[in-house]
């Protein structure tokens, strides 16, 4: 008698889509952009320290990701508690993966709410609804009316943008139900490369651009890439520690690693298939949407429109105020930004479903639900969690919250355990044969050394920079070191001039329930398991 | 745009793209595993409590 397994990829190009898609999203076209062309802390040097990252923190710890993940599938297991049940062997082992459990549905929790800004902005470019003229100031006063900044729960009284935030919301939801190859895959395969067609579209026009304006003939795509990509002083760059904090953490959170996707992702492959190949393939398609596509589109276009001013700004200054702007000032402007919001949009569903499947694999193999029980109860958890953060829109406090807490924090301390698992629970030599079973490509020999020591050194010298530069809020001189806390420390304890936020609070409460709530399950989904 | 930041530029743009095109190549061109991903593979009825 025979049945079939419940669900997995169809195809090597799949996963790797798939994987690709998920580490691809706003920070491609945004973020990465506008670190890179950041006059102290940008330029050649900045390039340098991302490239040396990548190599000795980024692939690293995606290649172990996706070998751990493959080696977990084979016992039996698809979410990181599971995973890292079947890899520790001990009681506590399961706990280790709470985190890939917490992560990537915590993000979600304001990732959706984003993501429908994006389809919103997309609606209303085509629609020619954000041609707003020439004032910058018409264009923050949308986004923030439309992100309902101005009040607590402004967003729910807006029909059109809670309309958007609801529909996303379900269409997610959707497509998670249809499973891993018709649901995740079916719409990587053909996100991607349609994402990948707009971005060249796109490209295109701005490479076209010229310069805009006559009178100002300094103000050209021509040095819009200059000022994104000449090198400054690469030696004093270098010396600066601010520049590879930025770049290792650009590198981290690009990838996607230290998420639980790409481990939850590699374990629907087979002991046979390749990881080694598929995970650099899927880091290169992510390199190039960043780098070659998002490098060459957004901060030239800027520049050439509105000069070094609108560059800085942020992610979302940059994406929803400065270039809905030169859209607006370019012919055809309403088309172009509506392909340039669809993009944003595919590039974030991609994303926004990496972040549930890790939530649905734990409640169907921890809890033994069925697809329809384990997409009801994550929808229920995610719905509670997007509440807060849609309700609490002043200022995007909540959505800030939650992001530095699980998005930035979570995400390194994640990713640090991973690699310390890995060499002292694995074992390195271990992994290394694993990594290399069924591949298609040997990984070079120094690499070993680098997953041994390097990664783990240098991700733990990056983390402990992070948190105290974040946490702490060390000024990165070692000549003169100095700690003033920082903004989501002071919303919790507040300080002089700087009173606690009762949001910043309630939010951080709920997180921790979330964490408590998640481990109540893991413990319970380990007896489970241990019965089996 | 100085000639440096146009070397940086086409040797990052450059070296991110030629490393995909590659990669896709060796995928696209490598031999189909012997047996189909995961979820068509039937499997036998009484190895399922392993999983």
């Amino acid at each position: 008698m025979t049945t079939k397994q419940p669900d997995g990829w169809s195809s090597k190009l799949g996963v790797i889509m798939a994987v690709a898609g998920s580490a691809v999203g706003l920070g491609n076209f945004l973020r990465f952009p506008g670190l890179v062309a950041d006059k102290e802390t940008g330029g050649g040097a900045f390039l340098i320290a991302y490239f040396i990252s990548l190599l000795i923190v980024g692939l690293p710890i995606c290649w172990v990701e996706w070998t751990l993940g493959r080696f977990g599938g084979t016992q039996g297991f698809n979410s990181s508690p599971g995973i890292f049940h079947a890899i520790v062997r001990k009681p506590w082992g399961k706990y280790v993966g709470l985190l890939g459990f917490i992560i990537p549905v915590g993000v979600y929790f304001y990732y959706v709410v984003i993501e429908s800004w994006c389809l919103g902005y997309a609606w209303n470019s085509f629609g020619g609804g954000l041609d707003l003229g020439k004032d910058p100031a018409a264009y923050a006063a949308a986004f923030a009316g439309f992100t309902g900044q101005q009040a607590d729960g402004a967003i729910l009284a807006l029909g059109k943008p809670f309309c958007f935030f609801l529909g996303v919301f379900i269409l997610n939801f959707i497509i998670i139900y249809r499973g891993i190859s018709r649901g995740i895959e079916f719409v990587c395969k053909w996100g991607m490369p349609v994402l990948i067609v707009i971005a060249l579209v796109l490209l295109a026009r701005v490479m076209t651009l010229g310069t805009p304006d006559p009178a100002k003939p300094e103000l050209s795509v021509w040095n819009g890439l200059g000022y994104m990509w000449n090198p400054h002083d690469i030696g004093k760059g270098l010396s600066n520690p601010a520049v590879w904090l930025k770049a290792a953490a650009q590198v981290f959170f690009t990838l996607s690693v230290g998420f639980g996707v790409i481990i939850t992702y590699a374990s629907y492959l087979k002991k046979q298939d390749d990881v080694v190949l598929s995970g650099l393939t899927a880091t290169a398609a992510n390199e190039f949407c960043e780098v070659g596509l998002g490098g060459l589109i957004t901060v030239p276009a800027a520049f050439a429109f509105l000069g070094a001013s609108a560059v800085a700004g942020g992610t979302f200054a940059l994406g929803f105020n400065v270039l809905p702007q030169i859209f607006a000032g370019m012919p055809f402007g309403h088309l172009f930004g509506g392909l340039f919001f669809s993009l944003l949009f595919i590039a974030a569903v991609t994303s926004s479903l990496s972040m549930l499947q890790p939530g649905i694999a734990f409640l169907e193999e921890g809890l033994g639900l069925d697809r329809r029980g384990s997409v009801a109860l994550l929808g229920l958890i995610t719905a509670v969690g997007c509440t807060l953060v849609v309700y609490f829109s002043a200022d995007l406090k909540a959505l800030g919250t939650v992001d530095f807490w699980i998005g930035d924090i979570g995400i390194f301390l994640q990713g640090t355990l991973l690699i310390y698992i890995f060499n002292f629970a694995f074992g390195t030599e271990r992994g290394w044969e694993e990594a290399h079973q069924g591949s298609e490509l040997r990984i070079p020999k120094a690499y070993k050394f680098v997953l041994r020591w390097v990664s783990p050194a240098f991700l733990t010298a990056i983390f402990l920079m992070f948190v105290l530069k974040n946490v702490a809020g060390w000024n990165l001189s070692f000549a003169a070191p100095a700690f003033t806390p920082t903004d989501p420390i002071l919303d919790l304890i507040g300080g002089p001039g700087h009173p606690a936020s009762g949001v910043a609070r309630l939010t951080a409460f709920f997180l921790l329930l979330f964490a408590a709530f998640a481990a109540l399950l893991i413990h319970r989904a380990g007896k489970r398991w241990d019965a089996r | 745009m100085t000639t440096a930041g146009l070397l940086f530029m086409l040797i990052s743009v450059g070296a991110v793209t030629s490393l995909l095109t590659w990669c896709l190549v060796k995928v696209l061109s490598a031999k189909k595993p012997p047996e189909h991903l995961a979820h068509v593979e039937p499997v036998e009825a009484k190895d399922l409590d392993r999983r």
